[in-house]
């Protein structure tokens, strides 16, 4: 039992979860009813389903970025990515003459993924082939993403009806939120999709040491492909989720800094920026973290204006518990007060 | 002026006494003592892991000694950083040239000693200061004139006049000759000669024997972290210094040197696996011909950098070649990249372990199935039980500890960190096994169960290329033995009855220079 419990407070699980107990904690006493889930219609509702709704897009965007990240790579163009499928979905709703059938949202939709598809190759191509940083080659996508969205709406807010595209914003099935049901499937796609194949020990080689793993003849380029793209369709799909949620498609300001949210809960989940060893479940609980963070903010009646120095701060916490420097320090303190309290026992 | 052949003066500018500094897990230098006499180029001498970095690192205040002591000019001082150390005087110029290529020749040798005029730098000034050091070490250089716009050799040079310029007493050059030719090595000893006369003490590492001959006053040998002893280059011969450098292992494997001479007697005729002709990559290795015929534990001894690590990586796909070819069997084959040369079945262990061999954060099974996994594409994994059976069996195999698939390679030991890394190689099955130092940096025991590894691999048809500094080694499992120096093969013997004395002879002098000792063939 105490073995069990050791495990968990070493796993890098522990402090992301601690994080988000105490955060529900602190809602929970500043509103009693916090924990509370009515329903309505049959449907959930209540903070807690809230909180899993829409923290739905930044997961699946986090999700794609772990992969990328476990590379030693980041994709900062989720956000631009987000706004163009959000875009293209919207323009070709209005487009149709029949933009509540069913049939339109599916062409809207798969035509938006097809689209991040090639907007993922792209960054796979200036990171793998040309040999771009990372960094600099998703940034090109990230500032020249929202001028083709721009393009692509005319420079308007474009805004639709189509009630089986709000579903996937809004909508509930079986009394769950259908972008719940998304961003469960996202996760489980991609954990089946890289932990049964080798995929996920290929890219965590790749990132721990490149030059041992070209010398085991694994070939990075075609990873690299792999994970750019995923990252991207996982950001269009975050976008279509935004989009459906207001119903409009705003190339300035759909998905806007979704990219550092994203970075953070991937951070704060545990996975190393400089690559390596990744964790879906830690990325999942990173996610929940920063969503409850931003209830909180409302919870507790944190002013608005001081919302991202809350952020900020708590970031700043996790990031500390969890630097090396810190965990050898709460070790070697572990320590002395075991020899501490061991003396005192043999004394007595 | 007094005489420039022997130590101008009895008292040492530098001298440490009875260092010793230790890692976690080693012992890196063990009591050893140095010392340095103005006017007097000294050389540091020792194989990989001898200590040479780390006594050079506690001279400059890069590590701190855990013991003994260190003066300069009589004082005891104690540095904890470089600039610390720079400011008593003593300068070091690094193996790759650290200056700033986009910035001006002047501003590189006055960098951080800016003159300075109204707070602005005084770039005129500057420039004529710079001039005047230039000018000091003979070198036609333009101040003004961007630092990258220079070949390599005067980067150096100019590395040299800015660590000089600090009115240094002690000069440490660390591998400056390395991407030298001889013409820049000429000038490199010319500057070194004026500052010698003008009573600096250098301290020059180079693993070009010929080169430390050429300039070095006075040699300190190390190896393994001890001190073996100081001598007059003049008075220490090339053959007792490669020797004291090597040094002389107790052996207990002779058994296993029965074995690989039995396998000669009755190989016949043995079929040609590979035949390299003139590979060769420039700036590495001048071209070569190696052929490995199958079965057969071929052994590539010399010094560091002496070429015998360059062939091997050119033959495992690690650095391409520039020249030659390479025949498998009948047909001509491409080795551009690892993944190539795994395709034909050569694997290559590199002798950086850590660097470039095992995925130090995965653990000892994903080791283990890393290359055969990388040979099936991502796409079509190894079924979990088939991954078990290989680790499982090669943890048996090669006796390694833990015996848990599931540990982290990290926390193993150097030796078993080897072993994980040969099961990876074993595991894609082989035809060339090419081992760069596979005995470094481990236990005597692990030592002992490798070479007993390779010698019952090559009875099994498996050719090996096995690399090592310790010669007993190399003459225990080799069938044949291509010997390197400079960066040139200098023999190509069948191992029958070689010593440790005659392969030392051939290390040392080889005949690179004097060409009339065999090299006809």
């Amino acid at each position: 039992m105490t073995a069990l419990l050791a495990r968990f407070v070493s796993s890098r699980l522990f402090w992301p979860l601690v994080m988000l107990a105490v955060l529900l904690i602190i809602d929970v006493i500043a509103v009693p009813g916090f924990f509370a889930i009515t329903i309505r219609d049959g449907n959930l509702y209540g903070s807690l389903i809230d909180i899993l709704r829409n923290g739905a897009p930044t997961l699946i965007v986090a999700i794609g970025m772990t992969l990328v990240i476990a590379t030693r790579g980041i994709d900062l163009s989720v956000g631009a990515v987000a706004a163009i499928s959000g875009a293209v979905a919207c323009s070709i709703l209005l487009g149709s003459p029949d933009p509540g059938n069913p049939a339109t949202v599916a062409v809207a939709i798969v035509v938006a993924l097809l689209i991040s598809l090639v907007l993922g190759v792209w960054n796979g191509f200036l990171v793998s082939v040309i040999g771009i940083q990372p960094i600099i080659a998703t940034l090109i996508l990230m500032t020249a993403g929202r001028g083709v969205a721009m393009l692509i709406t005319e420079g308007q807010i474009l805004t639709v009806t189509s009630p089986p595209f709000k579903a996937l914003g809004s909508g509930f099935w079986l009394g769950i939120p259908i972008a719940v049901y998304v961003a469960a499937f996202v996760f489980v796609l991609a954990a089946v999709f890289t932990r049964r194949t080798a995929l996920g020990m290929m890219i965590e080689s790749v990132g721990i040491n490149p030059e041992a793993s070209r010398q085991a003849g694994i070939r990075a380029r075609g990873l690299l492909f792999v994970v750019y793209t995923f990252s991207a369709v996982c950001a269009a799909i975050a976008g279509l989720i935004l989009t459906a949620n207001t119903m409009a498609a705003d190339a300035n300001n759909a998905a806007l800094f979704i990219e550092l949210d994203a970075i953070l809960a991937v951070v704060i989940g545990g996975t190393s920026l400089a690559g390596g060893r990744y964790s879906l479940a830690g990325t999942l609980v990173g996610a929940l973290v920063i969503q409850t963070l931003v209830t909180t903010v409302y919870t507790v009646g944190i002013p608005p204006i001081a919302t991202m120095v809350f952020k900020a701060a708590v970031v700043t916490v996790v990031c500390l518990l969890q630097s090396p420097t810190t965990n050898q320090a709460l070790a070697s303190w572990r320590r002395s007060l075991a020899v501490r309290t061991g003396k005192g026992v043999a004394s007595a | 002026m007094t005489d420039t052949t022997r130590p101008p003066a009895p008292e040492p500018v530098v001298e440490m006494t009875d260092i010793s500094i230790s890692f976690p897990g080693v012992k890196a230098l063990d009591g050893v003592s140095f010392r340095m006499f103005p006017g007097e180029v000294h050389s540091l001498m020792g194989e990989n892991g001898a200590g040479k970095s780390t006594l050079i690192k506690a001279l400059t205040g890069v590590y701190q000694a855990d013991s003994g002591t260190i003066t300069l000019g009589g004082d005891e001082v104690s540095f904890h950083s470089t600039a610390q150390a720079q400011d008593a005087g003593i300068s070091t110029v690094y193996q790759e040239v650290n200056l700033l290529p986009n910035l001006s020749v002047a501003e590189n040798i006055m960098l951080g000693r800016e003159p300075r005029r109204f707070g602005a730098i005084d770039t005129r000034r500057m420039r004529l200061q710079a001039r005047d050091v230039l000018e000091g070490l003979g070198l036609e250089v333009d101040p003004a004139s961007l630092l990258g716009s220079h070949s390599l050799a005067i980067q150096q040079l100019i590395a040299i006049a800015r660590a000089i310029n600090i009115d240094a007493r002690v000069l440490i050059l660390d591998e400056p000759t390395s991407s030298l030719d001889a013409d820049e090595v000429a000038e490199l000893f010319r500057i070194i000669r004026s500052l010698k006369e003008s009573g600096v003490a250098i301290l020059f590492v180079s693993h070009f024997l010929d080169q430390v001959y050429e300039i070095a006053d006075r040699l300190t040998v190390l190896r393994n972290g001890r001190l073996v002893g100081e001598y007059l280059t003049p008075e220490l011969l090339r053959i007792d210094l490669v020797q004291k450098m090597i040094g002389k292992e107790i052996a207990a494997l002779d058994d296993l040197e029965q074995r690989v001479r039995e396998t000669e007697a009755d190989a016949g005729d043995p079929t040609i696996f590979l035949r390299a002709q003139g590979v060769g990559r420039r700036g590495a290795v001048a071209p070569v011909d190696v052929t490995i015929h199958e079965g057969e534990v071929v052994g590539f001894a010399g010094l560091l950098g002496s070429g015998r690590t360059e062939v091997a990586r050119l033959l495992g796909g690690i650095d391409r070649v520039d020249s030659g070819s390479v025949a498998i069997g009948d047909e001509q084959a491409k080795l551009r990249t690892p993944r190539q040369a795994l395709s034909r079945r050569i694997a290559f262990s590199s002798e950086n372990r850590r660097s470039e061999g095992v995925v130090d954060e995965l653990t000892v099974r994903d080791n283990i199935v890393l290359a055969l996994q990388a040979d099936r594409g991502w796409f079509r994994p190894i079924p979990k039980k088939r991954q078990d059976e290989l680790a499982q069996s090669y943890i048996q195999a090669l006796n390694i500890r833990p015996a848990n698939p599931d540990a982290i390679v990290r926390n193993l030991s150097g030796g078993n960190q080897q072993k994980v890394l040969l099961a990876r190689w074993l595991a894609v099955a082989p035809r060339l096994l090419i081992l760069d130092e596979p005995t470094r940096g481990i236990d005597i025991g692990a030592k002992a169960e490798i070479q007993k590894l390779v010698v019952s691999l090559a009875e099994n048809g498996m050719s090996v290329v096995y690399i090592s500094a310790e010669l007993e080694e190399v003459l225990r499992l080799s069938h044949r033995i291509i010997v390197m120096r400079d960066r040139q093969k200098v023999a190509d013997l069948v191992n029958d009855d070689l010593t440790v004395d005659s392969l030392l002879a051939l290390i040392a002098e080889g005949s690179g220079d004097d060409t009339d000792t065999g090299a006809s063939a």
